[in-house]
Protein backbone atom coordinates (compact mmCIF):
# COMPACT_ATOMS: atom_id res chain seq x y z
CA UNK A 1 0.00 0.00 0.00
CA UNK A 2 1.27 3.71 -0.57
CA UNK A 3 0.81 5.49 2.90
CA UNK A 4 1.76 8.80 3.66
CA UNK A 5 1.93 10.23 7.31
CA UNK A 6 1.96 13.80 8.73
CA UNK A 7 3.90 13.56 11.96
CA UNK A 8 7.14 11.88 12.73
CA UNK A 9 6.48 11.50 16.27
CA UNK A 10 6.72 8.63 18.31
CA UNK A 11 3.57 6.70 16.50
CA UNK A 12 4.43 7.74 13.36
CA UNK A 13 7.82 7.36 13.17
CA UNK A 14 7.04 3.89 14.81
CA UNK A 15 3.87 3.45 12.18
CA UNK A 16 6.70 4.94 9.27
CA UNK A 17 9.36 1.61 10.53
CA UNK A 18 6.50 -0.94 10.96
CA UNK A 19 4.92 -0.50 7.60
CA UNK A 20 8.08 0.01 5.83
CA UNK A 21 9.27 -3.37 6.93
CA UNK A 22 6.19 -4.90 6.09
CA UNK A 23 6.79 -3.65 2.47
CA UNK A 24 4.52 -1.01 1.80
CA UNK A 25 5.67 2.00 0.09
CA UNK A 26 5.28 4.65 2.69
CA UNK A 27 6.00 8.97 2.83
CA UNK A 28 6.17 10.73 5.89
CA UNK A 29 5.90 14.43 6.77
CA UNK A 30 6.65 16.55 9.32
CA UNK A 31 7.74 20.05 10.21
CA UNK A 32 10.95 19.78 12.41
CA UNK A 33 13.66 17.95 10.40
CA UNK A 34 15.00 15.99 13.90
CA UNK A 35 11.92 13.99 14.00
CA UNK A 36 13.17 12.22 11.28
CA UNK A 37 15.90 10.83 13.34
CA UNK A 38 13.12 8.78 14.80
CA UNK A 39 13.20 6.25 11.60
CA UNK A 40 15.30 3.38 11.43
CA UNK A 41 18.23 3.13 9.32
CA UNK A 42 16.54 1.02 7.06
CA UNK A 43 13.41 3.40 6.10
CA UNK A 44 13.44 3.80 2.35
CA UNK A 45 10.26 5.72 2.19
CA UNK A 46 10.33 9.59 1.35
CA UNK A 47 10.87 11.95 4.20
CA UNK A 48 8.80 15.28 3.01
CA UNK A 49 10.14 18.68 5.55
CA UNK A 50 6.64 20.55 5.57
CA UNK A 51 3.22 20.84 7.29
CA UNK A 52 0.56 18.66 6.34
CA UNK A 53 -1.76 21.08 5.75
CA UNK A 54 -0.42 22.44 2.72
CA UNK A 55 -0.89 21.16 -0.23
CA UNK A 56 2.35 21.19 -2.08
CA UNK A 57 4.01 19.31 1.08
CA UNK A 58 1.31 16.71 0.49
CA UNK A 59 1.15 16.02 -2.93
CA UNK A 60 5.58 16.12 -2.49
CA UNK A 61 4.40 13.19 -0.40
CA UNK A 62 2.66 11.67 -3.06
CA UNK A 63 -1.13 12.32 -1.83
CA UNK A 64 -2.29 11.79 -5.28
CA UNK A 65 -1.60 8.17 -5.23
CA UNK A 66 -1.71 7.29 -1.51
CA UNK A 67 -4.16 4.85 -0.65
CA UNK A 68 -3.93 5.88 3.23
CA UNK A 69 -3.31 8.86 5.00
CA UNK A 70 -2.51 8.70 8.65
CA UNK A 71 -1.98 12.17 10.55
CA UNK A 72 -0.69 11.54 13.71
CA UNK A 73 0.66 15.00 15.34
CA UNK A 74 0.41 16.21 18.71
CA UNK A 75 -1.78 18.55 18.22
CA UNK A 76 -5.62 17.70 17.93
CA UNK A 77 -6.41 20.54 15.55
CA UNK A 78 -4.03 20.06 13.07
CA UNK A 79 -4.83 16.35 12.78
CA UNK A 80 -8.72 17.57 12.11
CA UNK A 81 -7.73 19.73 9.56
CA UNK A 82 -5.23 18.02 7.74
CA UNK A 83 -7.65 14.98 7.30
CA UNK A 84 -10.36 16.63 6.43
CA UNK A 85 -8.46 18.39 4.02
CA UNK A 86 -7.13 15.41 2.34
CA UNK A 87 -10.57 14.02 2.45
CA UNK A 88 -11.73 16.84 0.38
CA UNK A 89 -9.33 17.89 -1.98
CA UNK A 90 -7.71 14.31 -2.74
CA UNK A 91 -10.19 11.70 -1.91
CA UNK A 92 -7.74 9.21 -0.63
CA UNK A 93 -9.55 5.94 0.27
CA UNK A 94 -8.35 5.53 4.01
CA UNK A 95 -7.82 8.36 6.59
CA UNK A 96 -7.27 7.66 9.43
CA UNK A 97 -6.17 10.15 12.77
CA UNK A 98 -5.33 10.17 16.39
CA UNK A 99 -7.67 12.66 18.61
CA UNK A 100 -6.84 13.13 22.22
CA UNK A 101 -9.58 15.29 23.19
CA UNK A 102 -12.47 12.60 23.85
CA UNK A 103 -14.99 15.81 23.24
CA UNK A 104 -13.61 16.68 19.73
CA UNK A 105 -12.94 12.68 19.00
CA UNK A 106 -17.05 12.38 19.45
CA UNK A 107 -17.89 15.17 17.48
CA UNK A 108 -15.60 14.89 14.72
CA UNK A 109 -16.53 11.38 14.43
CA UNK A 110 -19.99 12.63 13.81
CA UNK A 111 -18.59 13.72 10.11
CA UNK A 112 -17.47 10.70 9.77
CA UNK A 113 -13.52 10.54 10.41
CA UNK A 114 -12.10 7.35 11.44
CA UNK A 115 -10.61 8.64 14.82
CA UNK A 116 -8.73 6.93 16.87
CA UNK A 117 -8.71 8.59 20.82
CA UNK A 118 -6.05 6.92 23.61
CA UNK A 119 -7.53 8.91 26.07
CA UNK A 120 -11.22 6.74 25.82
CA UNK A 121 -8.94 4.04 25.10
CA UNK A 122 -6.69 4.12 28.00
CA UNK A 123 -9.38 5.09 30.51
CA UNK A 124 -11.39 1.92 29.22
CA UNK A 125 -8.51 -0.34 29.48
CA UNK A 126 -7.30 0.73 33.03
CA UNK A 127 -11.04 0.32 34.06
CA UNK A 128 -11.17 -2.69 33.16
CA UNK A 129 -7.93 -3.93 34.37
CA UNK A 130 -9.15 -2.45 37.47
CA UNK A 131 -12.14 -4.61 37.84
CA UNK A 132 -10.03 -8.05 37.33
CA UNK A 133 -9.75 -9.95 40.29
CA UNK A 134 -6.30 -10.56 40.90
CA UNK B 1 -26.81 40.21 19.25
CA UNK B 2 -24.59 38.00 21.54
CA UNK B 3 -21.00 37.52 20.02
CA UNK B 4 -18.39 34.69 21.54
CA UNK B 5 -15.02 35.94 20.53
CA UNK B 6 -12.64 33.16 20.85
CA UNK B 7 -8.80 34.78 20.69
CA UNK B 8 -7.52 37.44 23.23
CA UNK B 9 -4.81 38.87 21.46
CA UNK B 10 -5.21 41.92 19.65
CA UNK B 11 -8.09 41.19 17.01
CA UNK B 12 -9.89 39.62 19.38
CA UNK B 13 -9.44 42.43 22.43
CA UNK B 14 -10.29 45.28 19.83
CA UNK B 15 -13.37 43.45 18.39
CA UNK B 16 -14.49 42.94 22.09
CA UNK B 17 -13.85 46.78 23.11
CA UNK B 18 -15.93 47.74 19.72
CA UNK B 19 -18.99 45.34 20.04
CA UNK B 20 -19.21 46.45 23.59
CA UNK B 21 -19.36 49.90 22.88
CA UNK B 22 -22.01 48.97 20.13
CA UNK B 23 -23.81 47.48 23.08
CA UNK B 24 -23.60 43.79 21.80
CA UNK B 25 -23.15 41.29 24.29
CA UNK B 26 -19.51 39.59 24.58
CA UNK B 27 -17.83 36.82 25.27
CA UNK B 28 -14.05 36.36 24.96
CA UNK B 29 -12.67 33.33 25.15
CA UNK B 30 -8.32 33.18 26.53
CA UNK B 31 -6.40 30.38 27.20
CA UNK B 32 -3.60 31.85 28.01
CA UNK B 33 -3.67 33.01 32.09
CA UNK B 34 -1.50 35.87 31.87
CA UNK B 35 -3.11 37.65 28.93
CA UNK B 36 -6.58 36.81 30.49
CA UNK B 37 -5.79 38.48 33.98
CA UNK B 38 -4.60 41.67 31.64
CA UNK B 39 -8.28 41.09 30.02
CA UNK B 40 -10.44 40.08 33.22
CA UNK B 41 -8.87 44.10 34.57
CA UNK B 42 -10.61 45.51 31.42
CA UNK B 43 -13.73 43.07 30.65
CA UNK B 44 -14.66 41.48 34.03
CA UNK B 45 -16.78 38.67 33.47
CA UNK B 46 -16.67 39.02 29.80
CA UNK B 47 -13.87 37.19 29.24
CA UNK B 48 -13.10 34.13 30.41
CA UNK B 49 -9.98 32.01 30.77
CA UNK B 50 -10.46 28.72 28.64
CA UNK B 51 -9.36 26.79 25.30
CA UNK B 52 -11.77 28.15 22.49
CA UNK B 53 -11.82 24.18 21.40
CA UNK B 54 -12.66 22.73 25.00
CA UNK B 55 -16.17 24.42 25.22
CA UNK B 56 -17.52 21.61 26.96
CA UNK B 57 -17.26 23.59 30.08
CA UNK B 58 -18.64 26.39 29.13
CA UNK B 59 -22.26 25.00 28.63
CA UNK B 60 -23.12 26.84 31.39
CA UNK B 61 -22.25 30.42 29.76
CA UNK B 62 -24.54 29.92 27.89
CA UNK B 63 -22.53 29.04 24.67
CA UNK B 64 -25.60 27.52 22.90
CA UNK B 65 -27.62 31.20 22.67
CA UNK B 66 -24.93 32.78 20.82
CA UNK B 67 -25.65 34.14 17.79
CA UNK B 68 -22.73 35.10 15.90
CA UNK B 69 -18.98 33.20 16.94
CA UNK B 70 -15.67 34.37 15.82
CA UNK B 71 -12.36 32.68 16.08
CA UNK B 72 -9.49 35.01 15.83
CA UNK B 73 -6.55 32.83 17.48
CA UNK B 74 -3.14 33.02 15.77
CA UNK B 75 -3.26 29.82 14.11
CA UNK B 76 -5.57 28.69 11.22
CA UNK B 77 -6.06 24.87 12.30
CA UNK B 78 -7.37 26.42 16.02
CA UNK B 79 -9.87 28.92 14.51
CA UNK B 80 -11.07 26.21 11.93
CA UNK B 81 -11.75 23.60 14.68
CA UNK B 82 -13.26 26.55 16.63
CA UNK B 83 -15.87 26.83 13.85
CA UNK B 84 -16.36 23.45 13.39
CA UNK B 85 -17.47 22.60 17.05
CA UNK B 86 -19.46 25.49 17.33
CA UNK B 87 -21.66 24.38 14.61
CA UNK B 88 -21.48 20.95 15.31
CA UNK B 89 -21.90 21.08 19.61
CA UNK B 90 -23.89 24.31 19.84
CA UNK B 91 -25.43 24.64 16.57
CA UNK B 92 -24.47 28.85 16.81
CA UNK B 93 -25.70 30.04 13.17
CA UNK B 94 -23.08 32.18 11.99
CA UNK B 95 -18.95 31.29 12.60
CA UNK B 96 -16.32 33.57 11.24
CA UNK B 97 -12.54 33.22 11.05
CA UNK B 98 -9.68 34.70 10.44
CA UNK B 99 -7.36 32.68 8.53
CA UNK B 100 -3.44 33.85 8.78
CA UNK B 101 -2.54 31.75 5.57
CA UNK B 102 -4.72 32.40 2.38
CA UNK B 103 -4.20 29.02 0.74
CA UNK B 104 -6.11 28.33 3.60
CA UNK B 105 -9.52 29.95 3.24
CA UNK B 106 -11.09 27.46 0.22
CA UNK B 107 -10.46 24.43 3.21
CA UNK B 108 -12.20 27.07 5.90
CA UNK B 109 -15.05 27.61 3.28
CA UNK B 110 -15.72 24.21 1.98
CA UNK B 111 -15.75 22.88 5.78
CA UNK B 112 -18.75 25.11 7.03
CA UNK B 113 -17.16 28.43 8.24
CA UNK B 114 -19.09 31.06 6.73
CA UNK B 115 -16.86 33.69 6.26
CA UNK B 116 -13.30 33.87 6.19
CA UNK B 117 -11.11 37.06 6.66
CA UNK B 118 -7.53 37.27 5.58
CA UNK B 119 -5.34 39.99 6.69
CA UNK B 120 -2.60 38.54 3.94
CA UNK B 121 -4.76 38.52 1.01
CA UNK B 122 -6.84 41.92 1.56
CA UNK B 123 -3.41 43.85 2.43
CA UNK B 124 -2.19 41.72 -0.57
CA UNK B 125 -4.85 43.08 -2.56
CA UNK B 126 -4.35 46.57 -1.69
CA UNK B 127 -0.90 46.15 -2.63
CA UNK B 128 -1.80 45.07 -6.07
CA UNK B 129 -4.42 48.04 -6.05
CA UNK B 130 -2.09 50.94 -6.56
CA UNK B 131 -0.08 48.79 -9.46
CA UNK B 132 -3.22 48.02 -11.79
CA UNK B 133 -5.96 49.32 -12.69
CA UNK B 134 -8.50 46.71 -13.93
CA UNK B 135 -7.53 44.54 -12.10
CA UNK B 136 -10.45 42.83 -9.61
CA UNK B 137 -9.72 42.33 -6.46
CA UNK B 138 -11.59 39.46 -4.24
CA UNK B 139 -12.52 41.31 -0.97
CA UNK B 140 -14.71 39.23 1.17
CA UNK B 141 -15.82 35.22 0.51
CA UNK B 142 -19.39 34.67 2.03
CA UNK B 143 -21.45 31.54 2.28
CA UNK B 144 -18.85 29.16 1.37
CA UNK B 145 -17.89 31.02 -1.34
CA UNK B 146 -21.39 31.07 -2.99
CA UNK B 147 -20.42 34.97 -2.87
CA UNK B 148 -18.16 36.92 -3.57
CA UNK B 149 -17.49 40.79 -3.22
CA UNK B 150 -15.08 42.02 -5.79
CA UNK B 151 -13.23 45.76 -6.11
CA UNK B 152 -11.97 46.91 -9.33
CA UNK B 153 -11.01 50.74 -10.99
CA UNK B 154 -12.68 50.63 -14.48
CA UNK B 155 -10.19 51.52 -16.85
CA UNK B 156 -10.68 54.09 -20.10
CA UNK B 157 -11.76 51.08 -22.18
CA UNK B 158 -14.34 48.70 -20.01
CA UNK B 159 -17.55 48.21 -21.72
CA UNK B 160 -18.81 49.47 -18.58
CA UNK B 161 -18.41 53.33 -18.57
CA UNK B 162 -20.42 55.99 -20.33
CA UNK B 163 -23.77 53.99 -20.27
CA UNK B 164 -26.74 53.78 -18.12
CA UNK B 165 -26.54 51.02 -15.73
CA UNK B 166 -29.79 49.82 -17.19
CA UNK B 167 -28.76 49.48 -20.56
CA UNK B 168 -25.44 47.68 -19.17
CA UNK B 169 -25.14 43.35 -19.77
CA UNK B 170 -24.44 42.24 -17.02
CA UNK B 171 -24.26 38.31 -16.32
CA UNK B 172 -27.08 37.29 -13.77
CA UNK B 173 -25.86 37.53 -10.29
CA UNK B 174 -23.96 39.97 -10.73
CA UNK B 175 -24.68 43.26 -8.55
CA UNK B 176 -22.85 46.03 -8.75
CA UNK B 177 -23.13 47.34 -4.99
CA UNK B 178 -21.42 50.37 -4.66
CA UNK B 179 -19.03 52.92 -6.86
CA UNK B 180 -16.03 55.35 -5.59
CA UNK B 181 -15.63 58.62 -7.35
CA UNK B 182 -13.27 60.89 -5.72
CA UNK B 183 -13.92 60.33 -1.98
CA UNK B 184 -17.49 60.24 -3.06
CA UNK B 185 -19.57 56.57 -2.63
CA UNK B 186 -22.44 56.34 -4.96
CA UNK B 187 -25.29 53.98 -4.93
CA UNK B 188 -26.09 53.46 -8.17
CA UNK B 189 -29.08 52.96 -9.31
CA UNK B 190 -30.26 52.84 -13.27
CA UNK B 191 -30.02 56.43 -14.29
CA UNK B 192 -26.27 55.80 -13.12
CA UNK B 193 -23.40 56.33 -15.05
CA UNK B 194 -20.33 54.93 -14.63
CA UNK B 195 -17.04 56.44 -15.46
CA UNK B 196 -12.80 55.62 -15.97
CA UNK B 197 -11.56 55.45 -13.32
CA UNK B 198 -14.28 54.78 -10.94
CA UNK B 199 -13.90 51.69 -8.47
CA UNK B 200 -16.73 49.62 -8.36
CA UNK B 201 -17.51 47.40 -5.74
CA UNK B 202 -19.22 44.29 -6.80
CA UNK B 203 -21.33 40.95 -5.74
CA UNK B 204 -20.91 37.90 -8.03
CA UNK B 205 -22.26 34.75 -7.48
CA UNK B 206 -20.23 31.81 -8.06
CA UNK B 207 -21.82 30.93 -11.42
CA UNK B 208 -21.10 34.32 -12.90
CA UNK B 209 -17.72 34.65 -11.78
CA UNK B 210 -16.15 33.29 -14.65
CA UNK B 211 -18.32 35.76 -17.34
CA UNK B 212 -17.44 38.86 -15.00
CA UNK B 213 -13.66 38.38 -14.89
CA UNK B 214 -14.16 38.46 -18.71
CA UNK B 215 -15.50 42.14 -18.96
CA UNK B 216 -12.12 43.12 -17.28
CA UNK B 217 -9.54 41.33 -20.33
Amino acid sequence: MKIVIFGCSLVGSLLANQLMAKGNEVSIIDQNPNSFKRLDKEFRGKTILGIGIDEEALKNAGIEKAEAFISVTSDDNTNLMAAQLVRGKFNTPKILLRVYDPKRAQAFKELDLNIICPTVDTAEKIETLLAEKT
Amino acid sequence: MYVIIVGGGQVGHSLARMLISEKHEILLVEKDPARYSKLSEELGEQVILGDGTELGTLMDMGVNRADVLVAVTGTDQDNLIICQMAKILYIIPKTIARVNDPNNEEVFQTLGVDATVSATRIIGSLIEEKIDAGMFIPLLALKGGEVEIFQTQLSSDSPLIDKKISKLTLPKDCIIIAALRENQIIIPKGETILKENDTIITLVGKEAKGTFKKLFL
